[in-house]
């Protein structure tokens, strides 16, 4: 049996692994991300290459030694340089001394035939039949969907928890029901009954949490390591936040189509220009936030990630012309947490006090002269 | 009165300038650019611009700064694409945006794109557009597109000669300056990098001269013609995205192919996204295709780079090289 691996991207290893095991191989779990693991890719990363370069280089130096021979990957079709990544990761890994096999899938719609024959060497390899490999494939999306479901009702949740940490302790908990979810109606029983956890953590409904945006390039925004937990982070603060990228919602939208036009279009007066990654996203969600009444946005990137480079420079008058804080985090290997933190809560406090203010002003306008 | 329209002397200068000139020398507006590269303009473009942006895209603000009060509009286009091999980068994409949104009290941006990876009217599409725009009849805009092809022809033909591109712009306004000569002997050191990087003497601490006082013979990417350099770039698994990154690898492989280069090096920026990947491949490249005959050198600048460090590491690379000449 063939042992497969693919990179760890937040809480999505569930359905990866359950995709790889359906079909017949053995699945190597990429570890959870470590600073050991990001040591080992910046080793071998060329040193500007950001930051989901050096991690996920440092994922495969970890399966490959756990003898994996053939890694799945997405591929991608620029200007972001994460389309190139699977080619420089073969490179480096095979200058390295590893033998394996690496399948960089790239979005169906630039090449069809070439994404037909690909997952045809794939499916080959399994042993498979199509009809079985498309049942193989909506169990794994049904259950991503439903952790995407999940992370995104935790982090409604968390603002409003009495006890502290309540939340995530049952979001860890649910991640292993979900994980024992093996078929369709497993996965429904799953998804009722991890619904029904994470309702029943008591709360303090009278509280009135702030709501902010957390907007940026997937990688980071995805994998709590990357991003410093920041959702937890910003939650256990009292904040409710939102996520501009589910990994679900991504593939429809972004990887099947041909992007979110909505969002691409409230961003054209500021950028008229796909620039790659999620540089344009980034602009269009900011305002879609703002919109939206949300009190600020967070903007995480990765250090030199070229769309976020051009996104970042372009939202502070976003954020003068639509009155909304943001605060862009931009994350390398050196950065470190209690920093981040330090810098969320005085972005939070800034938040406080302006709701305030803006809460105070209606009175004022009831009681002239004083 | 003629209109003035500033074209910053950074980025795209070095590569496309020559066509603009031709253009709209021929419409009859006043093409002005920014004086060369100095610390007060690198010092005003590094301040204003985002901090995470690479060297080059904070001097071309800076630029934009020098011009932004002696002009009627900036000439900012979109690059996006100049043939349908590959685009450019997302910082050339974004770039009018990015100038906009952070610098104040500008004149109007002339952002039009260029894309001419869909259709063979090259330019002609932007042209035309930028006629509508200043107010030129089609009548007039025809014949100064054929001219700037003309001057952007006659440029790139001096660059396949050996000129260097602010010798070959010196060449074409008429002053007489001879492309240096091959010594033979001498070393021979291919210098590759991205345009608007290593001909910025002020940026690139004039590399190329301090060679060539160490009496090496240069070679360039510019010095090969473009469709040779694509083809060679294509033999990698997967072309790359970036139109600059596509001739400095296919200039790679035509110079380690060529045999008689003693060494390549590549000038980049601090922070430069493409050349993350681009520097790496080579790197790999240079050492399995040549098998260590050809040395390579990664050579990154930013604001901070200090010439004396940079001479004294040519010089090391240079004595190394003579030293391997000796011992073969």
């Amino acid at each position: 049996m063939k042992k497969v691996s693919f990179a760890h991207m937040g809480y999505s290893y569930l359905g990866f692994k359950q995709l790889v095991e359906d079909m017949g191989f053995a699945a190597i779990v990429p570890p959870s991300p470590s600073p050991a693991t990001l040591d080992r890719g910046v080793q071998y990363a060329p040193e500007f290459a950001c930051i989901p370069f050096k991690m996920v280089l440092g994922t495969y130096l970890e399966v490959l030694e756990q003898g994996a021979e053939i890694i799945i990957t997405s591929g991608g079709v620029g200007p972001c340089r994460a389309g190139l990544y699977g080619m420089l990761h073969e490179k480096i890994l095979r200058n390295l001394g590893f033998d394996f096999e690496i399948f960089v899938f790239d979005p169906p719609l630039t090449g069809l035939w070439r994404f037909y024959s690909k997952l045809r060497r794939v499916v080959r390899g399994a042993g498979l039949s199509w009809p079985a490999f498309v049942d193989v494939v909506r169990r794994a999306w049904a259950k991503l969907k439903l952790l995407d479901a999940l992370e995104q009702l935790a982090s409604n949740t968390r603002p409003y928890e009495l006890k502290r940490g309540e939340t995530t302790r049952t979001f860890h908990d649910c991640l292993k029901i979900v994980d024992q979810a093996r078929n369709l109606k497993e996965i429904a029983s799953a998804r009722q009954e991890c619904q029904q956890l994470l309702q029943n953590i008591p709360r303090d409904p009278g509280r009135h949490p702030l709501k902010i945006g957390i907007v940026g390039e997937i990688y980071v925004m995805l994998e709590p390591f990357m991003n410093l937990e920041i959702e937890k982070t910003l939650g256990e603060m009292g904040v409710v936040t939102h996520r501009s990228i589910y990994l679900t919602q991504y593939t429809a939208t972004d990887v099947l189509a041909h992007g979110t036009m909505d969002v691409r279009q409230l961003a054209y007066p500021y950028l008229n220009q796909f620039v790659g990654g999620h540089g344009q996203n980034s602009v269009g969600e900011t305002i879609l936030y703002a919109r939206n009444g949300f009190d600020g946005v967070v903007q995480v990137a990765p250090f030199t990630c070229i769309p976020e480079i051009v996104a970042k420079s372009i939202l502070p008058r976003v954020s003068q012309d639509f009155r909304i804080p943001v605060l862009s985090l931009t994350i390398d290997e050196q950065t470190g947490r209690a920093g981040v933190e330090t810098r969320l809560e005085a972005f939070i406090d800034l938040l406080r006090e302006r709701r305030e203010q803006m809460e105070a002003r209606p009175y004022a306008a009831l009681l002239p002269g004083y | 009165m003629t209109l003035h329209i500033g074209f910053p002397t950074a980025l795209i200068y070095y590569s496309h300038f020559p066509f603009w000139q031709g253009y709209f020398n021929r419409l009859g507006v006043e093409i002005v650019t920014s004086p060369p590269t100095t610390r007060t303009i690198l010092d005003d473009g590094a301040r204003e611009a985002v901090a995470d942006a690479c060297i080059p895209i904070k001097l071309y603000h800076g630029h934009v700064l020098t011009l932004k009060d002696k002009v009627d509009a900036l000439f900012i286009p979109r690059m996006v694409r100049i043939n349908r091999r590959a685009t450019f980068c997302p910082k050339f994409l974004g770039l009018p945006d990015m100038v906009r949104a952070t610098l104040t009290g500008l004149p109007p941006i002339i952002d039009l794109q260029v894309d001419a990876g869909r259709g063979l009217l090259g330019l002609w599409p932007t042209c035309r557009g930028l006629a509508e725009l200043l107010g030129f009849s089609l009548g007039t805009a025809w014949p100064a597109y054929r001219e700037g092809n003309k001057h952007q022809r006659a440029y790139e033909e001096l660059l396949r000669k050996g000129y260097l591109p602010l010798q070959a712009m010196a060449r074409l306004r008429g002053e007489a300056v001879e492309a240096p000569s091959r010594q033979p002997g001498a070393l021979n050191l291919a210098v590759l990098g991205y345009p608007y990087q290593v001909y910025d003497d002020y940026i690139s601490l004039d590399i190329i001269g301090k060679l060539q006082k160490m009496r090496a013979n240069i070679m360039t990417m510019e010095m090969l013609p473009p469709r040779r350099l694509f083809q060679l770039s294509s033999r990698l698994p997967k072309r790359l995205f970036w139109h600059f990154s596509n001739l400095v690898i296919g200039a790679t492989y035509h110079y380690l192919q060529q045999g008689d280069i003693d060494g390549i090096i590549h000038v980049t920026a601090f922070g430069c996204g493409p050349d993350a990947m681009v520097d790496k491949l080579m790197e790999l490249d240079v050492r399995g295709i040549s098998q260590g005959k050809v040395a390579y050198m990664s050579l990154s600048i930013d604001e901070q780079t200090g010439d004396a460090g940079v001479t004294t590491r040519l010089e090391a690379f240079v004595d190394m090289l003579h030293q391997r000449r000796e011992n073969r």
